[in-house]
């Protein structure tokens, strides 16, 4: 047992000083990555793990930071029902628009690959424009005006569908679904480019080979050759189609007023921006952070281990 | 022509099942653009036919009054629109612009030489784009605090610089340059900077314009609400949202702020498309 551990270190001790010889052969390298490499660790690294730190001490930026334990995940949880309505409002976009916009994107992908070239670069245009042309969401607040001279009031009225105007915005009833179809209009992002592009790129002779081999319809094509080959697109593709909704905010700021009424469309994102910038309570703030941090990690390594198994 | 395209269809595919395509697709289409064709025509509707009812969708009289209306009634306000706009491209233009150098150098290293410490950190950078900037909102605000560039220009400039989206990017376009052409420069007796900016950047131009559009459309829509509290430095977004609270009559103005705010994007994208894609097409996230 000795010797054999004497042995591990001493290959240790190897590795380690086989690999410092490499980096001082490999300065340059280093150099060059330094400027990023600063910026990064200063901007993305370093916040991650002061937020933790933070979220177990209360701090208001005037005291310096006091250590208090777990006192703001316990009120979190047990004391801020607001909180609560933001998890779940979060959960509840999370869980309808985050599959439901990376299902349209390779959907919409898949569907225009075959269209001839030019077409196919016009529709990618039209259904990626929404989701670059930033604040353009807030032309839904004019569609769905509360009085009658909002354009889906009076379709609905004038239809018999309605009697009297909804308060699209106002009525806790409708606010969720519109931001989510809001959303899902502007679902189409970066993912979406990522799928068209790696759609082109699938072998065509792989199409070729599975007429052979009998494959019926674009269905099935699509699922014994299309998808396993697009693996690295899809899992690319989820990583933002998560990151996005879960990090829902601005549209329902936007739309819906902050805060909105009974707080029916409070996001965890929200709620994170009430208590870090309004209230500056930064400690509990960056407990809501870590806690969203987690949950966005989480999802993401299960989606990743789901999408491993396509087409297997 | 009918042969050819005969020709070129695919044996297992049915005629009615393509027109049902084309017909959902261009129904699809529609519905994406209508909001934003609407922005449009609002924006060149005056102000009689803003508040027409039953509404047009066109406008029956395009104008540009509201464009000019944002020079010439905001120009006389504190803070005059033309400063919102500078405001919002010095920051675009600079951020954008660094983070293509800072990011192409980092991702060139990354993607072509073998030495400790590079898979681990292209892990981490890979982790960073599941969360997105709002978990580190607060942390950076009091790093930025530290730093005393809250209410600066830098305080958006320079996190942008490091977004890990380009550096991902970049860096899986750069993976499908052919070493030899590297080997051969440094065969040549060409330095790493030589290589970098003579034989590995002209390379990957499709990449610039990849990260170019990705940075472009974060900063040209930063509202910069919560790092900067000057009115003088305070963004386009932050502009809109002004006009937009500022009342039934300033619909007109709005409608053309939101049309400068999302046309910039749009455009860029729409004259660099080919070249995004050809990117996108190494964006692949493998394990």
């Amino acid at each position: 047992m000795k010797e054999y551990l004497q042995k591990y270190l001493a290959l240790r001790k190897h590795n380690m000083s086989v690999a410092w010889k490499k980096a001082k052969n490999r300065k340059m390298c280093y150099l060059f990555l330094a400027p990023y490499a600063i910026l990064f660790t200063m901007f993305y690294v370093f916040p991650v793990v002061a937020s933790i730190y933070y979220s177990f001490t209360y701090y208001n930026i005037l005291e310096p930071p006091r250590f208090i334990g777990l006192q703001n995940y316990i009120s979190l949880v047990l004391q801020d029902d607001i909180f609560l309505i933001g998890v779940k409002n979060t959960l509840m976009i999370a869980l309808i628009t985050g599959p439901l916009g990376y299902i349209l994107s390779f959907l919409f992908a898949w569907l225009i690959n075959e269209l001839p070239r030019w077409i196919r670069s016009i529709a990618v245009i039209v259904f990626y424009a929404p989701s670059i042309a930033g604040n353009c969401y807030v032309i839904f607040s004019v569609f769905f005006r509360g009085d009658a001279y909002g354009y889906v009031n009076a379709f609905l009225m004038n239809a018999g569908i309605i009697d009297s105007p909804k308060l699209w915005f106002i009525d806790p009833k409708y606010m969720l679904p519109i931001c989510m179809l809001v959303i899902l209009w502007m679902s189409l992002g970066t993912g979406f480019l990522s799928f068209v592009a790696g759609l082109q790129g699938v072998d065509k002779s792989q199409f070729e080979a599975g007429y052979m081999d009998g494959i019926k319809n674009r269905w099935q094509e699509l699922w014994y050759i299309t998808l396993p080959n697009m693996k690295p697109m899809l899992m690319f593709g989820a990583v933002m189609s998560i990151t996005q909704s879960f990090g829902v905010a601005d549209v329902t700021m936007a739309l819906c007023g902050y805060p909105s009424t009974d707080y029916a469309a409070r996001t965890i994102v929200t709620h994170l921006f009430d208590y870090g910038f309004s209230r500056f309570e930064m400690g509990y703030a960056c407990a809501i952070a870590t806690i969203l941090f987690l949950m966005m990690i989480l999802c993401n390594k299960a989606i990743q281990s789901l999408l491993r198994r396509v087409g297997t | 022509m009918s042969k050819k395209l005969i020709k070129k269809r695919k044996p297992n595919r049915s005629i009615a099942g393509d027109i049902a395509l084309y017909l959902f697709l261009i129904l699809v289409a529609f519905i994406m653009a209508f909001p934003l064709i609407y922005a449009v025509s609002s924006a060149l509707k005056p102000l009689d036919e803003l508040f027409k009812f039953p509404p047009r969708i066109l406008a029956q009289h395009p104008t540009l009054d509201n464009f000019s209306d944002l020079f010439v009634t905001m120009g006389k306000s504190w803070v005059t629109f033309t400063r919102y706009l500078f405001n919002t491209v010095l920051i675009t233009f600079v951020g954008t612009f660094g983070h293509l150098i800072i990011a192409s150098m980092g991702a060139f290293v990354l993607a072509k030489y073998d030495f400790p410490g590079n898979a681990g950190f292209f892990k981490v950078v890979t982790v960073a784009m599941m969360f997105t900037g709002w978990v580190t909102q607060i942390p950076n605000y009091l790093i930025l605090n530290k730093l005393g560039w809250i209410d600066t220009y830098w305080s958006i400039i320079i996190p942008a610089f490091a977004s890990p989206m380009g550096l991902f990017l970049m860096k899986q376009f750069m993976e499908g340059l052919p070493t030899s052409l590297i080997e051969a420069a440094k065969i040549d007796g060409a330095n790493e900077w030589k290589v970098f900016s003579g034989i590995v950047m002209p390379n990957v131009k499709p990449a610039w314009m990849t990260l170019i559009i990705f940075s472009v459309q974060g900063l040209w829509n930063n509202k910069a609400s919560t790092y900067i509290y000057s009115e003088e430095r305070k963004t386009l977004v932050y502009a809109l949202q002004q006009i937009q609270s500022g009342g039934i009559a300033r619909t007109g103005q709005g409608a053309a702020v939101l049309v400068v705010v999302m046309i910039v994007p749009i455009i860029i994208f729409v004259f660099s498309e080919s070249q995004i894609l050809e990117t996108m097409a190494s964006s692949g996230l493998k394990d």
